[in-house]
């Protein structure tokens, strides 16, 4: 047989693997769909998103906004939807910080920071994430009641109720104002190229609270303070921000989980960096937190931030186990409406949907980071 | 690597420690000072665990009462309820059974990290010898025993299961996705990368639910089997897209001329890939399949929340009632011990790995 004849002979072959394979996800999907279809009849449902109109007639434990038990499908899937942002966004945000701390000290030739550091990272990493949950939740519901409260100066308190937190005295729309305001103001300062890092830092926190201030001051009922601060009343609080149970159990467990995972990454990262670097940089008689910020953090960060940005992505899917205590994050409000609607399959779909919305923009800008500290020219 | 006769002798060692100390933690004032008071405080946190765990503990199921006085831990709790925490609802004489079946996974798994074993007839031999033998004690049709259908099975036994289970069935079919989005043809090519990328950017919560509540509704009735089979199925094929993964990074780490050598032989490409790839493939993708099988144990934790009577689930149990209600610190302690020991131990193995091939790279 000549080569000519060998090769349409192994073109026909891929082409009848490709089409045997073709076939046969054809038809899992048509068994699927055939499937769903009897089953549904079989139930009287309707297939359709025209469910998302209809109220919903049950209640859940956390909301951003305004919420009542008469809300729309749709509605209530978008207030999860918040919920899954909000508490995956605080997560990612206090796990970095605390990460990166973590992971210097663990990189420290200091015998102690090392060895605490070390500590940390051992006992939260290898203990399931659901674990942890509900340890911390159990512990927060054992805590005692508002009347005996832990308080830390009379303005927060922590019982079995939740966190109570002081907060300005103004209504949501001027809280997300504020957030604009800061990030807007941390976009600006951090493009200064004349400031040091350590300066950039504190002037961003200096004005960041100077404006969260004065619009607090603006937007304040006139006659009453610019604070709200908790104030115990009886059973309850009046005043402040309540945070939930639930929220601070997810909040607790995804962020020492989460640091404990970063903090590895990080030490990673630092520990590529070539020791002639920060020698050199010690041989210039630079201050050892000049070398952190100028000579290894800047080098370490191209290799933190691919692995860094998987760890945000896992953090996000972390969300999820809200489920196990009750708060009402997407997956939440998706698995109970599905009970109380039956609509599994629109349901299901949607919920992916997110999910991959989600990642999709976290992956973004992860590489949107990449490319910025892409070395130039390389 | 230092010659013996290098090594510092007996006397030197403390010198060495001596001089460490000097250099890591008393170099400045300033250090000594830190040193003093994280060392203080570790110090502090530790005996306060001891005073609580050890000193001050009640150990016995009949002195529960002096719990209340002491302050320190209850274990009466774990001495009156470890049963249910370890075994769940399988039946009390039948316990010895759900014992050596437990025995039986953890035996597999250590007998997996001896060198002794690495080759992948061994490795398959001995999985699938340590899950029948789990599968066939806890049954109990086949040695003449009381049958115990799978419903009963529970606690850290169930937990087990479901690993070995899952890593048994994702492991082939992780090496098949992997083959399949390195392969040449476009379609097959096209359809591992969608279903691995699908995959793994969904919680593994969204999967375990899909496999427990969709499924039975898009595939006919004599197709979808008991919940646990299809949970484990659907389990095995996330950890699959990942280990597919990790299996691509040991591919990549072969250089394209063995293949070429290869053909130039007259291999076919099966021996090509079976006798010449796979083997380097297997090496190289070592200590993160072992982090996978790692991430893996910790993730099976979160079965409880699709409905199955897993460690954690029985562990809730355990404190359900009104007598032991307040000893849930103890009972959380006890279940994660259990996990730390097994999860620490692997992945400091996988680290002494890394380390072990590192060096054999240099």
């Amino acid at each position: 047989m000549d080569a000519a004849a060998l090769k349409l002979r192994r073109s026909r072959r891929d082409m009848l693997v490709q089409t045997l394979l073709v076939v046969f996800v054809v038809l899992v999907i048509w068994v699927a769909i055939s499937t769903a279809h009897t089953n549904l009849t079989e139930l009287n449902m309707t297939s359709g998103f025209g469910f998302l109109e209809r109220a919903t007639g049950w209640s859940y434990s956390f909301s951003l906004i305004d919420r009542s038990i008469d809300d729309s499908y749709a509605k209530t899937l978008l207030i999860g939807f918040l919920n899954t942002l909000f508490l995956g966004l605080i997560c990612i945000v206090l796990s970095t910080i605390l990460g990166f701390a973590i992971g210097t000290a663990r990189d420290a030739r200091q015998l102690g920071l090392n060895s605490l550091a070390t500590v940390y990272i051992q006992l939260f990493r290898n203990l399931p994430l659901i674990l942890q949950l509900v340890f911390w939740y159990a512990v927060l519901i054992h805590m005692p009641g508002p009347r005996q409260a832990y308080t830390m100066g009379e303005v927060a308190f922590l019982s079995n109720r939740g966190l109570m937190l002081p907060g300005f005295n103004v209504s949501p729309t001027v809280v997300l104002a504020m957030i604009a305001a800061v990030a807007l103001l941390a976009v600006v300062i951090f493009r200064q190229k004349s400031l040091q890092p350590v300066q950039k830092l504190l002037l961003w926190l200096v004005s960041g609270i100077g404006a969260m201030l004065l619009l607090a001051w603006i937007f304040a009922p006139a006659d009453s303070s610019i604070f709200s601060i908790p104030a115990q009343q009886g059973l309850r609080f009046r005043g402040g921000i309540g945070v939930p149970i639930e929220l601070v159990a997810m909040i607790l467990a995804i962020t020492l989980y989460g640091s404990a995972y970063i903090a590895e990454v990080v030490r990673g990262g630092l520990n590529e960096v070539p020791s002639g670097l920060t020698e050199a940089g010690k041989a210039l008689g630079l201050s050892s937190r000049a070398i952190w910020f100028y000579i290894k953090m800047p080098m370490a960060l191209r290799t933190i931030m691919p692995p860094l940005g998987n760890q945000w992505i896992f953090i996000m899917k972390a969300t999820t186990l809200g489920v196990a205590i009750g708060f009402s994050d997407l997956f939440y409000i998706v698995s109970t409406s599905i009970t109380q609607s039956g609509q599994t399959l629109e349901l299901m779909g949607l919920l992916m949907l997110s999910f991959l919305l989600i990642n999709y923009s976290l992956a973004q800008f992860v590489n949107f980071m990449n490319a910025r500290l892409a070395l130039k020219g390389h | 690597m230092a010659l013996a006769s290098e090594l510092p002798a007996q006397s030197d060692r403390w010198a060495t420690f001596a001089n460490t100390l000097r250099k890591r933690a008393f170099r400045s004032p300033s250090d000594s000072f830190t040193s003093v008071f994280i060392f203080g405080l570790m110090l502090y946190m530790a005996w306060t665990m001891i005073d609580w765990a050890i000193l001050s503990a009640v150990w016995r199921a009949e002195d529960v009462e002096n719990c209340a006085n002491t302050g320190g831990a209850c274990w009466s709790v774990i001495a009156a309820r470890h049963r249910l925490i370890l075994f769940g609802l399988y039946p009390f004489e039948e316990h010895w059974r759900s014992t050596l079946a437990c025995l039986a996974i953890v035996a597999t798994v250590v007998l997996s990290c001896l060198p002794r074993f690495w080759s992948t007839s061994r490795l398959i031999t001995l999985w699938i010898v340590g899950f029948g033998a789990y599968v066939v004690l806890m049954d109990g049709r086949l040695i003449g025993q009381p049958v115990v259908t799978t419903d009963q099975w529970g606690g850290l036994a169930l937990t087990l299961f479901m690993f070995s289970a899952v890593v048994l069935l994702g492991m082939p079919l992780g090496l098949l996705l992997a083959l399949a989005r390195r392969s040449k043809l476009p379609v097959v090519r096209g359809a591992a990368s969608l279903l691995i990328d699908f995959i793994r950017s969904l919680p593994l919560l969204t999967t375990l639910f899909a496999a427990a509540v969709v499924i039975p509704l898009l595939l006919p009735d004599w197709l979808n089997g008991d919940k646990i089979w299809r949970v484990i199925v659907g389990f095995a094929l996330f950890f699959a897209c990942y280990q597919a993964e990790v299996f691509r990074g040991g591919f990549q780490a072969i250089p394209k001329g063995q293949f070429e050598a290869g053909k130039a032989l007259g291999l076919t490409p099966f021996q090509t890939l079976s006798r010449i790839v796979m083997p380097q493939v297997f090496r190289h993708a070592l200590p993160s399949t072992i982090n996978m099988v790692v991430v893996t144990f910790k993730e099976t934790a979160i079965v409880i929340i699709i409905g199955f009577f897993d460690v954690l689930a029985s562990a809730n149990a355990a404190f359900g009632t009104v007598e032991w209600a307040p000893y849930y610190i103890e009972v959380y302690a006890f279940v994660g011990a259990i996990y730390w020991i097994f999860i620490f131990s692997l992945s400091q193995y996988g680290e002494y790995l890394k380390a072990r091939m590192a060096v054999a790279k240099r």
